[in-house]
């Protein structure tokens, strides 16, 4: 049988279209999910694994907020444990302009249900006594959290397959075009995957596919740089994130419940996107390592096991691409989520569903046209 | 030209003969090793202070040791010798390096890998007691210490290095409880033909096991090793196996040195992105090697045990082979008829390592049905029962996804020790042959590095 069909069809099996899939089979669309590899490979499964909302702009809360929703029944939905922790999320900063940018933030965000507190020094290093001397203030998130990345995504699409969902992995797609009211899909091996609607959700990969459609984005492809430590006991509760005003000298962290600290940050670098390969440089290691005993002076009698890294979408303005296309009637796109997707992944499954299966969502999602990249299909044309 | 910048990986038989071999071409080649001393794990030099004869240390292999001991001592000077000095990544053509907590990036043009090879371990219930060591291990403890792991100790495992060590703790006076083999003894009889190809090795292998039996050690063959018994309070405690007719017996004692002959130490080729093919009578993934120890990379080399297991004497030869390669490829003369007599040398010297091979096998049986109890990932305490859950519930047949799902090979060892036994399992749960499940990305550091770690400022 080389000829699949289906209502929609989805390109790209990471967290986006994994839950995309999962949320139209709860609405009894029928769906195809389409991944080169295997689901949740890419940027949904290496990244930092924080389901963080302080911090995001405004405009973006209430996705964010529907997202949380999700998680926090992410048992019930999809049947599986993803290690999600909800111990809160902590920035710290270092400087009077750091604090400033704080208070801001927790001012603007307050009708957001995010319950930010500012802490003094004095009442951080009360609260949290592992934290550096040299941090002057911090805002504290307590229902912030993280989980697992590398569970995440593959149980989502676990549960897409038992709601009913047709996922086919190992299946690379060459392109996908519109013939007559229906896409078409075509693999490497020539199997065709047919549906008169198609989501793309292919990631750092999206913009080669909105391209075809005639929408070019301006994305930029980069290779976040983690790693993590030994186990040592459970000791630090929040997030922790510092604030930084020189971007590669940013740093972060969390404690996985079994007592490995994972530290992201420290800037991003260049990927082979034609491999698929994306490498960790070890000066951005030592950077990185070099700032994080600033926040906790503790780090430094510990040491780091691995190191990892990924292929991430990012825009030029910082927002996703989500939303119907502008110029083909059924084709979606919910892509480059700028290394900020983890948390919003289940959400936007949530609300695409929605938008595909009512034709509107009751989340507001129009600052993520990809219209507002229309000048640039004008000039490319 | 300018001089190419060589940097060699490791000071045992391999990197000091192939330092010295490019110091006699008169290049200065930088030699980075992690140990405090040169000589490698083989030849390990004992502390300044112990005094212990070459014949004492080394036995059979004394004349070996000293002769590869004085002639590191010569280049002394002529090269620069970074002991204690952890090769921790390769990236962008430079080796990155930290010794006492600082870090540096050495560009090099030419990249000779000698990081030798660890024990091959194969999980057995019970492995975690306190107690348990790696023959290496058990080895170094005796080499550089001159400690016993035990006072009463069982050799478990298969391989030559099992009767080595055992022999060696006989001859210090420690009380061998028992050396029990996975191999069956036929094995060894039909290797004998390979084995063949270096008399001298085979006697010599021959006389140990002679010594142990003479010293009253029960040597078994063909056994199934079932559990080292013991508990958080008092550690290893026994060890039980079936034996080769099948009986279940168990042996007292208080510390067990295992391992299942050697596998590469393959992280830096991995990190230098050298190619990998998988080799079916060792059923595991080597790096892929050219002429002479060239790899799929250029400017990056192989030699010794690091590349494949063939023992001391090969390494020395791999070593001067891998060095006369660099030297070919940035234009130096090297002799021909040496070169050929090298490689002559070193064909026999494979010959003999498929007899090993061949005499004892890694039991891919027994470690594809370990108890579902059992803990296959020591460094994050995975049993061999949740690694085939994810395997059949969550579908990762590929060993870097079952990684991701179980979190097997995640810990500090990276997989060093549980990723040949973890394929196994995965493989036998899927349905699958071993190849099939792929081989652990290697990923930096290759040793854990201290966070406290700073860059040199230059």
């Amino acid at each position: 049988m080389n000829a699949h069909r289906a209502d929609v069809v989805i390109v790209g099996g990471g967290i986006m279209g994994a839950a995309t899939a999962f949320f139209l089979r709860k609405r009894g669309v029928s769906v195809i999910l389409l991944e080169r590899g295997l689901i949740g490979q890419q940027a949904s499964g290496v990244n930092f694994g924080n389901t963080r909302r302080m911090g995001r702009p405004v405009e973006e809360l209430p996705l964010s907020n529907r997202s949380r929703a999700t998680w926090l029944k992410f048992k019930e939905l999809f049947g599986e444990d993803v290690e999600l922790l909800l111990n809160g999320h902590l920035r710290v900063g270092f400087t009077p302009a750091h604090e400033e940018r704080m208070a801001k933030y927790a001012q603007d965000a307050k009708d957001f249900g995010l319950g930010m507190q500012m802490l003094s020094a004095k009442a951080l290093h009360e609260r949290f006594p592992y934290l550096g001397p040299e941090i002057t203030a911090g805002c504290h998130a307590p229902y912030d959290g993280h989980a697992n990345p590398r569970l995440a995504a593959p149980a989502i699409g676990r549960a897409a397959v038992r709601e009913g969902a047709q996922v086919f992995e190992n299946t690379e797609i060459v392109s996908v075009e519109k013939e007559g009211e229906d896409f078409c899909a075509t693999a490497a091996d020539g199997r065709t995957f047919r549906a008169p609607v198609a989501l793309i959700t292919a990631g750092a990969w999206g913009n080669r596919i909105s391209t075809s459609f005639g929408e070019p984005v301006p994305m930029i492809v980069k290779a976040p740089q983690m790693c993590v430590t030994e186990p040592v006991p459970y000791a630090i509760g929040p997030t922790i994130g510092a604030s930084t005003d020189v971007p590669e000298q940013l740093v972060f962290f969390r404690q996985v419940a079994r007592g490995n600290i994972v530290i992201g940050g420290g800037g991003h670098e260049p990927v082979d996107l034609e491999n698929r390969r994306a490498y960790v440089n070890p000066r951005r290691t030592l950077i990185k390592l070099a700032q994080a005993p600033r926040v906790m002076p503790a780090f430094k009698h510990l040491s780091i096991i691995r190191v990892w890294s990924g292929i991430e979408g990012y825009m030029e303005d910082s927002r996703s691409v989500m939303g119907p296309s502008a110029r083909v009637p059924g084709l979606y796109y919910a892509f480059g989520f700028c290394g900020e997707g983890f948390q919003l992944g289940p959400g936007v499954g949530d609300v695409m569903a929605e938008l595909i299966h009512t034709g509107a969502t009751t989340t507001p999602i129009e600052r993520y046209h990809i219209g507002r990249f229309a000048k640039l299909a004008t000039q490319a044309a | 030209m300018a001089q190419p910048r060589v940097i060699i990986v490791g000071a045992g038989p391999s990197g000091v003969r192939c330092a010295e071999t490019l110091v006699a071409a008169g290049l200065r080649p930088t030699v980075v090793d992690e140990n405090r001393r040169d000589g490698g794990q083989i030849y390990r030099r004992q502390p300044d202070n112990f005094t212990r004869p070459y014949a004492k240390l080394y036995g059979t292999e004394a004349g070996s040791a000293q002769a590869l001991h004085e002639s590191f001592d010569a280049l002394r000077g002529k090269i620069e010798y970074l002991p204690e000095t952890l090769a921790w990544n390769i990236f962008g053509g430079k080796l990155h390096i930290a010794k006492n907590e600082l870090a540096s990036a050495l560009p090099y043009d030419a990249l000779v890998i000698c990081s030798g090879a660890t024990d091959r371990l194969m999980p057995v219930k019970g492995w975690h007691h306190a107690g348990t060591y790696s023959l290496g291990a058990s080895q170094i403890a005796l080499k550089a210490q001159a400690c016993a792991i035990g006072r009463q100790i069982v050799f478990l495992g298969t391989g030559p290095l099992l009767y080595l060590v055992a022999s060696q703790y006989v001859k210090a006076g420690a009380n061998v409880a028992a050396v029990l083999d996975t191999s069956p003894f036929m094995r060894r009889v039909a290797a004998l033909p390979k084995l063949l190809a270096r008399p001298a090795v085979l006697r010599n292998g021959l006389k140990l096991v002679g010594q142990l039996k003479r010293a009253g050690v029960q040597v078994l063959t063909g056994i199934t090793p079932l559990e080292i018994t013991g508990s958080p309070e008092t550690g290893v405690q026994g060890v039980v196996i079936r034996d080769s007719r099948g009986k279940v017996r168990s042996f007292d004692c208080d510390a067990v040195a295992m391992g299942y002959h050697l596998r590469p130490e393959t992280q830096l080729a991995d990190l230098a992105r050298c190619a990998f093919r998988f080799d079916q009578e060792t059923r595991q993934w080597l790096p892929e090697i050219g002429e002479d120890g060239r790899t799929s990379v250029q400017g990056v080399y192989l030699a010794g045990d690091g590349m494949r297991v063939l023992g001391a004497d090969a390494a020395e030869i791999g070593g001067r082979l891998a060095a006369m390669a660099v030297l070919k490829d940035f234009g130096f003369e090297v002799q021909e008829d040496k070169l050929q007599r090298l490689r002559a040398e070193q064909a026999s010297m494979e010959r003999f390592r498929q007899g090993l091979v061949q005499a004892f096998p890694w039991p891919a049986q027994q470690a594809a049905q370990l108890p579902d109890e059992t803990i296959v990932c020591r460094c994050e305490a995975i049993t061999a029962g949740e690694l085939r859950r994810v395997v059949c519930e969550m579908g990762a047949q590929e060993a870097n996804r079952a990684k991701a799902f179980s979190r097997v090979g995640m810990g500090r060892c990276q997989g060093r020790y549980c990723g040949n036994a973890g394929a196994e399992v995965i493989a036998h749960a899927a349905g699958v042959p071993v190849e099939q499940v792929g081989r652990l990305r290697g990923q930096a550091p290759v040793k854990p590095l201290s966070i406290a770690v700073r860059e040199e400022q230059e």
